[in-house]
């Protein structure tokens, strides 16, 4: 079977003060469909920029990521779009919801993209699953923490993806609530065979994945 | 601190609202002043002086030396009707011999065989004739003629003078001799009819010392007259260049008071944070208060130099690139206007940043933890109530007038409620529409309130644009309307009973319309409801004047044509003892629908009641009295008629005609007023466009502070939608739909809200008739949508380029 996500010589490099700043060296790692990977490493270790370039939310300086057999840095960053809204889903430490959406309208946005016409239904459903139908009409500022969270993983849930990105999903909230979303995460991930690639620093959360990849300093360490 | 906000462009925001606010107000005030300067100077060359004193005996010399010893500059006048002889033609002329120095005010323009302005007065021996006595006389340049004792040589030809009222005094040739010359004439005689005038000429400050002085020191018969008190039709004109330029200030307040509010608020927002932290980091509440006080003051400061500077320059451009106004050399402004922005841009930055200030000191430390944690929102209020505050008295005062300040400040508010509602309720409206794109405005309508909040200010915005675009487009073509190129350019006086019939026949033949013939009488006001008055029941020297001299009465059994009543009714024919009085001098005189009025006419008197008031059209150039009354009272008194016709140039030679045949008639030409009065008429029109570009760009400077409001919001979104698989042309679309209808709505609202107060302007306050026209809304609405679209354009246009990676790891 093919590889769902193919990083090759991954690198990534800033200017800062006048001088480049290596954040990623020569990464490569294959993640196989239905897998799930956490990616683990201290602050500053290029944990998170190494999964915005898998998810090609940002251009690296050398190398290439192969997402379903496509060269995704052969795409112009509109195609890149496109083929994430076909691909992926999101969950992110700050939950990036939109303030001014209801968690439903929220839930219902990657659907409107794809041009759902019953957007409303599945969204109401994927909110059912994640236990939140009572809140179907609350904006974000009125939802706790992991409510937010729960939001979210309907969110990027609800279209099905074939990958799930999700970048420290529980730095934001307690260990009791951030433990029932990674249950939430791993029992979609179960149901629904996506793969899932996880940024934490947390080694015992870590542990429920299938495989774990180290980084430090921008590299992959045993 | 500031420094690093000022890195992180925090504060430029602020900053470019504030300047933009200080240099429009600041530009528009110092043209308007420039304008004003300029046109007081345009009207003061038709009176020939800054003030003048007018009196039927020789001035005490105290007058001249109280003048010279404020700095004014002083010549004196003398005025008489007397003789031109010529072979054997005579002609009754009104000669002027004026002394060296004279007009202090304006160009006198002649022509001694080559036209130029006249440098000086004519030399002794010499005299500047007017072309109607040169031809009615067949002089030409170098013949002699004789006034008086003396004989005197026709130098020039006057091509355009000064001083020449509209009064029935200048209806004779006009001959400009030295007053050098005036002893030897031998004309100065007890008993002659002389007119005596000293004009003054020097700043304001001077001719308002020198006002106080002549107050309580002036003579029975001595008159003060400035251009205000001489000229109705001037004045009039005046007043309403200064109502106009006191609407383009205004807008140009409201419109930076609204990119002052919009700038504050996302100033707030932004700042929450810093706030937050630094009460985390034990920072009292006075310690934050004191940090931003401080840096405020600082950026109020250097945005009011900028601003300043902005407005200076702006107004130069301005003048520079008017042709007319370069040539017309206009005075340079005064430091008031400058001094008024400065003021007005720390009035707005506090009206409109220190109660937010007030609130950043008061949010809550849990911020740092729960970010969603906002303002205390029962707060956020009191942002507006401060903000409305200043901007009203900000408005008042640059009004100038409380009734146009608060006709206006009604209207924005009132507009700005109900444009806010509508707006909620039309993007709301939007969602149910089953249309491409619906998720633009699904989009629009779950930013409803800030929507709306947007639409309120753009639609301002436009509602001020619209306004001034087509209340000014009003006001110019009632002004055209009123002085149409065949406004009556003649005046004929003296017309006995029984000449009218063959006046009639004479303009039939000569191919002119039939004139309208008004009876006139000459009456003084003895009595009002039978108490006795004189000048001294009347403290105002126009109401003295008034009641010191006759007045022109007149009677008809019809409201005249260009006369409007303001109170009573019209009588019907066969109405007896019961007149009507113009609304302006009834108020003047303090009387009253109801009053008896007395009037004393060549010796006898009658009594009659005040049944309606009148309102009458000064610039209209058609005959108009005070005081008409009905027919029955004064058909027994000696009546002349008299009337106001258009004569083309292609028939001026019928004026001679005119004069050959009835010798005893005086015929006045008013074409030069006329031509004075257009030129003022049409440097105002400029002026108006030109004001017109400022608030125009005020309006822009909304416009950017409300897409940079919500900038942050728009690139937090385009980085969400993108990570959930939007692509650039998606975003585009969604962007442009939605600056599309934001422009739609704002357009239409501006539209809407400029129709009803320019109507409400038109009728009650500038007082012109108000034609509703069907290209406000389309400009508003076409204008709208172009603008905010191209606006939006630009400003998101890096939104879809910027990694979304960034952008999320930022937030």
């Amino acid at each position: 079977m093919a590889s769902i996500l193919r990083a090759m010589n991954l690198g990534k490099q800033v200017e800062s003060g006048g001088q480049p700043l290596v954040i990623l060296h020569e990464v490569s790692f294959t993640v196989e469909p239905g897998d799930s990977l956490a990616i683990l490493g201290a602050s500053g270790s290029g944990k998170s920029t190494l999964l915005g370039l898998l998810a090609g939310l940002d251009v690296p300086s050398s190398g290439t990521v192969y997402l379903d057999g496509v060269d995704i840095f052969s795409f112009d960053e509109d195609e890149r779009a496109r083929l994430r809204g076909r691909l992926a889903g999101f969950v992110f430490q700050s939950f990036q919801l939109l303030p001014a959406l209801t968690a439903l309208e929220n839930v219902m946005l990657p659907l409107e993209l794809r041009g759902a016409s019953d957007a409303r239904d599945r969204a109401t459903a994927a909110l059912q699953r994640v236990g939140l139908v009572a809140r179907l009409s609350h904006l974000p500022k009125h939802l706790s923490g992991g409510e937010q969270q729960r939001v979210a993983m309907a969110r990027a849930f609800v279209v099905q993806p074939k990958i799930l990105f999700a970048d420290e999903p529980t730095g934001n909230l307690d260990a009791a609530t951030g433990g029932q979303i990674i249950d939430l995460m791993l029992e979609l991930n179960g149901a629904q065979g996506t793969t899932l690639i996880l940024v934490t620093h947390d080694e015992a959360l870590a542990q429920q994945c299938g495989r774990q990849l180290h980084l430090a300093a921008g590299r992959i360490v045993p | 601190m500031l420094r690093r906000d000022w890195r992180t462009g925090e504060w430029r925001v602020l900053l470019i609202a504030l300047v933009l606010a200080v240099g429009s107000i600041a530009t528009v005030g110092l043209f308007a002043n420039r304008v004003g300067l300029a046109l007081q100077q345009e009207a003061t060359s038709l009176l020939g002086a800054d003030l003048r004193l007018v009196a039927t005996h020789p001035f005490p010399p105290s007058y001249r030396a109280a003048a010279l010893q404020r700095g004014l500059r002083v010549v004196e006048v003398v005025t008489f009707p007397s003789m031109v002889v010529y072979g054997q033609q005579n002609v009754l002329a009104e000669i002027q011999a004026a002394e060296e120095g004279y007009p202090l005010r304006g160009k006198i323009h002649i022509d001694d065989g080559t036209p130029h302005v006249a440098q000086g007065i004519p030399a002794p021996g010499t005299v500047w004739a007017d072309k109607r006595l040169l031809q009615r006389m067949g002089l030409q340049l170098g013949n002699e003629v004789a006034i008086g004792a003396l004989h005197m040589r026709v130098a020039a030809r006057v091509v355009r003078d000064v001083d020449q009222s509209v009064g029935f005094a200048s209806f004779s040739p006009r001959v400009l001799i030295n007053a050098a010359d005036l002893p030897a004439s031998g004309l100065i005689q007890p008993g002659s009819r002389i007119s005596y005038r000293i004009l003054f000429a020097g700043d304001s400050a001077q001719l308002a010392d020198l006002r106080a002085w002549l107050k309580g020191r002036l003579l029975a018969g001595e008159k003060l007259e400035d251009v205000r008190d001489a000229r109705p039709e001037i004045r009039t004109a005046l007043e309403r260049a200064e109502h106009f330029l006191g609407l383009a200030a205004l807008t140009a307040v409201v419109l930076a008071g609204v990119a002052m509010a919009l700038a504050a608020s996302h100033f707030i927002m932004r700042h929450l944070d810093t706030c937050a932290m630094m009460r985390c980091l034990g920072a009292t509440q006075a310690q934050v208060l004191r940090i931003f006080m401080v840096q405020f003051l600082l950026l109020g400061g250097f945005a009011i130099l900028l601003g300043g500077l902005l407005g200076y320059a702006a107004q130069s451009a301005l003048v520079q690139s008017i042709e007319a106004m370069r040539e017309a050399a206009l005075p340079p402004p005064g430091w008031l206007p400058l001094w008024q922005a400065a003021a007005s841009g720390m009035a707005l930055l506090f009206g409109f940043a220190f109660l937010p200030l007030w609130q950043l000191k008061r949010v809550p430390p849990l911020r740092v933890i729960r970010r969603e944690l906002g303002m205390p929102p029962a707060r956020t209020g009191l942002l507006y109530v401060s903000g409305a505050a200043v901007l009203s008295v900000l408005f008042l005062w640059q009004a100038g007038s409380l009734k146009l300040g608060l006709t206006v400040l009604a209207g924005l508010i009132a507009g700005m409620l109900l444009f806010g509602l509508l707006a909620w309720l039309a993007v709301r409206t939007l969602t149910w529409l089953p249309l491409r794109g619906s998720h633009a405005f699904a989009n629009l309508a779950r930013h409803g309130r800030t929507n709306a909040l947007q639409i309120v200010a753009l639609s301002l915005g436009g509602m001020a644009l619209l306004l001034l675009t087509f209340v000014r487009a009003d006001l110019l073509e009632s002004w055209r309307s009123r002085m149409p190129p065949n406004a009556p350019n003649r005046f004929i006086v003296n017309i006995q009973p029984d000449q009218r019939a063959a006046i009639n026949n004479f303009f039939t033949q000569q191919q002119l319309p039939a004139p309208q013939l008004f009876p006139m009488v000459r009456g003084r006001l003895i009595a009002i409801n039978n108490h006795p008055i004189s000048g001294n029941n009347y403290p105002e020297a126009r109401a003295r004047a008034l009641v010191e001299r006759e007045f022109n009465l007149s009677w008809s059994d019809q409201l005249p044509t260009d006369n409007a009543l303001v109170q009573g009714a019209w009588w019907g024919q066969g109405a007896s003892s019961v007149l009507s009085v113009e609304e302006g001098i009834a108020k003047t005189l303090g009387i009253n629908m109801g009053d008896t009025l007395t009037y004393d006419v060549a010796g006898s008197s009658f009594s009659a009641q005040v049944v309606n008031l009148r309102k009458v059209q000064w610039d209209s150039m058609q005959v108009n009295f005070y005081v008409i009354t009905a027919p029955d009272m004064m058909k027994d008194f000696p009546a002349s008629y008299l009337t106001s016709f258009y004569l083309p140039a292609d028939k001026a030679q019928a004026s001679d005609a005119l004069i050959k045949a009835f010798p005893n008639l005086l015929l006045i030409d008013t074409d030069a007023v006329i031509e004075q009065v257009r030129q003022i008429i049409a440097q105002i029109a400029k002026t108006m466009s030109a004001v017109f570009l400022f608030t125009l760009l005020s309006g822009l400077a909304v416009l950017y502070a409300a897409l940079l409001a919500t900038q942050d919001e728009r690139i937090h979104q385009a980085a969400i939608l993108r990570t959930l698989g939007a692509d650039s042309r998606y975003l585009r679309r969604l962007h442009l739909t939605e600056f599309a209808v934001l422009g739609a709505l704002s357009g239409l609202f501006a539209a809407a809200g400029g129709t009803l107060l320019g109507w409400v302007l038109a009728i009650k306050v500038l007082e012109i008739p108000y034609h509703s026209s069907a290209l406000i809304w389309l400009v508003g609405v076409g204008g709208g949508i172009v603008t905010v679209t191209l606006a939006g354009w630009l400003a998101t246009r890096r939104v879809a380029q910027m990694s979304p990676l960034q952008v999320l790891q930022s937030v």
